[in-house]
């Protein structure tokens, strides 16, 4: 039923985490490939809960989430690691292993393809070290790969995230707020290297963000969230002052 | 009432705290009454103690192969019941984090842990050696129990103090429980479980001198004996042995933590000691 083009397809989507209480109500939406979604909303209105349902950090209640045309939810774990190889994320705390170096954290993307064993060793192919060195002159870090991530900024902590989640080589690439924690200048520059690198790389993105303007500079299409369920869905051109007064409600915040 | 007269409410004196603290200091009067402590008793302790003391002095090494043997026993009970329970603590305190694993998992684990935990390691110890008969063997098996319960229940605990988000992230890479373990987990506890396993050798090092008194080996056996013979200065060389020896472990201790958690090499630390001699010699010739 879905096209080759479409990389995630969610259906009737429902998450409660305590009964009667859903965060999500019934969300349908397809992503297709190559494209970069920012999802927008008030707080607590389910975005951060949708994105982490995609790769199951965050177990759906209910609904159907098909993904490079394999269905998720209620997949054992060893097919779920496998799937969540392909698909990487980015936090908005960054979520660096803080003890490791950079060059750790980057090849941390690679745990999904090697054992246990190896990854305790660091024994990693040199295909994959090459790749890490790449994707850090790629986001600008070259020099830091064997500083201890807790000595880096908010910036370049991000920067490493993205390396990590680039280095998995995804299909799709999954975003909490990446750029909450960063002053704007800082955002501007991260959400530039992402999306950059997703359409060079074609890896499709799905953003969630409080900034609409950063929404509307960086996307190729909206999302807009309110109270668990999906009110707009269109080219950021079309996000109007009226839309934005429905989905986050109140007008003094408007310029 | 004002809202002058009245008092406020975070100022307000706390009756039930001073009648719990009147009660307390009740029962302690009451029980060393009980105690049977009088100051003739304490007077008649200290001149016994002082004749007991000049009785210690000068301490006698001429048996001192059998006092290093006992020490040398003493000394493997404490390095074997450490690396064993140090390696058995890992699997066991992992089970028991409550925030890794599930409750029917953790809970298992836990009561391992305090089982392990609560007897003293000389209790412990008359059961093994009942068990497995006297000799070193019981003193090794009892301070491994020890170990367990002791670096278990800690490595435990911090690992429920971890940031979640590390091991959320690696998660979501894809990667198996081991790896998420070895990637997100463990070098977050890293240096605290170095501090719990220098602890718990330090640990063992002075138990492993007391168990021999119930036949598992060690020294204790050899100060037990020679107590009871009345070789007082015996006595006393044995002592000065052990403080000796607890004195060489902490020196250990000291270089284990710093290799593992400071990332300092033998060489470095090595060289370190030589500059600083090098520097205080170079401010002698100055000064002269």
């Amino acid at each position: 039923m879905t096209s080759p083009d479409t990389v995630l397809s969610i259906r009737h989507l429902s998450k409660s985490y305590s009964a009667g209480h859903p965060v999500l109500s019934d969300v349908s939406l397809q992503f297709m490939v190559r494209t970069i979604t920012a999802v927008i909303g008030p707080s607590g209105t389910g975005k951060s809960t949708l994105i982490r349902c995609i790769n199951r950090l965050v177990e759906p209640t209910s609904g159907s989430i098909v993904f490079e045309g394999r269905e998720l939810v209620r997949l054992p774990r060893p097919a779920l690691r496998e799937a969540r190889r392909r698909i990487g994320m980015v936090f908005q705390e960054y979520n660096l292993v803080e003890r490791l170096t950079v060059m750790e954290n980057v090849l941390c993307g690679r745990l999904g393809y090697v054992s246990a064993w190896k990854a305790w060793r660091r024994k990693f192919a040199p295909e994959d070290i090459a790749l890490a060195f790449d994707l850090l002159g790629v986001v600008g870090l070259a020099r830091l790969a064997d500083a201890r991530a807790d000595s880096l900024s908010g910036g370049q902590r991000q920067r490493v995230g993205i390396a990590r989640a680039v280095m998995q080589q995804p299909s799709l690439l999954l975003a909490d707020e990446p750029t909450s924690s960063l002053d704007p200048k800082t955002s501007v520059e991260i959400m530039q290297l992402l999306t950059d690198i997703a359409r060079e790389r074609g890896i499709s993105v799905i953003v969630n963000m409080h900034d609409v303007e950063l929404a509307k500079r960086f996307a190729d299409r909206i999302v807009g969230m309110a109270g668990g369920g999906i009110v707009f869905d269109a080219t950021p051109s079309r996000l109007t002052d009226e839309v934005l007064k429905q989905i986050y409600g109140g007008e003094d915040w408007l310029l | 009432m004002t809202s002058a007269t009245a008092p406020i409410a975070a100022l307000r004196p706390n009756r039930w705290g001073r009648f719990w603290a009147l009660a307390l200091l009740a029962y302690v009067v009451y029980a060393s009454a009980q105690m049977d402590v009088s100051w003739e008793r304490v007077g008649a302790g200290l001149h016994n103690a002082a004749h007991f003391l000049s009785r210690l002095f000068p301490p006698n090494f001429t048996r001192w192969e059998l006092l290093s043997k006992g020490l040398l026993e003493s000394l493997e009970i404490a390095v074997l019941a450490s690396a064993l329970g140090i390696v058995l603590s890992l699997p066991i305190g992992l089970v028991a984090a409550r925030n890794l694993m599930p409750a029917w998992a953790s809970w298992p684990a836990r009561l391992v842990i305090v089982a392990a935990r609560s007897f003293h390691p000389v209790i412990v110890a008359i059961l093994f050696v009942k068990a497995v008969g006297f000799g070193a063997l019981a003193g090794i098996l009892a301070l491994t129990v020890a170990s367990i319960g002791f670096v278990g229940k800690l490595f435990a605990e911090a690992i429920e103090e971890i940031s979640l988000k590390q091991v959320e992230a690696v998660r979501a890479t894809g990667a198996p429980f081991l790896s998420v373990v070895a990637i997100g987990v463990l070098p977050q506890v890293f240096a605290r479980f170095i501090g719990f396993c220098t602890y718990q050798l330090d640990s063992n090092l002075r138990n492993s001198t007391m168990v021999g008194i119930v036949g598992a080996g060690g020294i204790g056996g050899t100060l037990f004996a020679a107590f009871q013979r009345f070789d007082y200065d015996y006595v006393c060389a044995i002592l000065i042995s052990i403080i000796a020896l607890i004195m060489i472990g902490e020196l250990l201790a000291m270089y284990v933590r710093a290799i593992f958690i400071d990332g300092v090499s033998f060489a470095d630390m090595f060289r370190r000691r030589l500059a600083s001699l090098a520097a205080r010699r170079e401010r002698h010739l100055e000064d002269d």
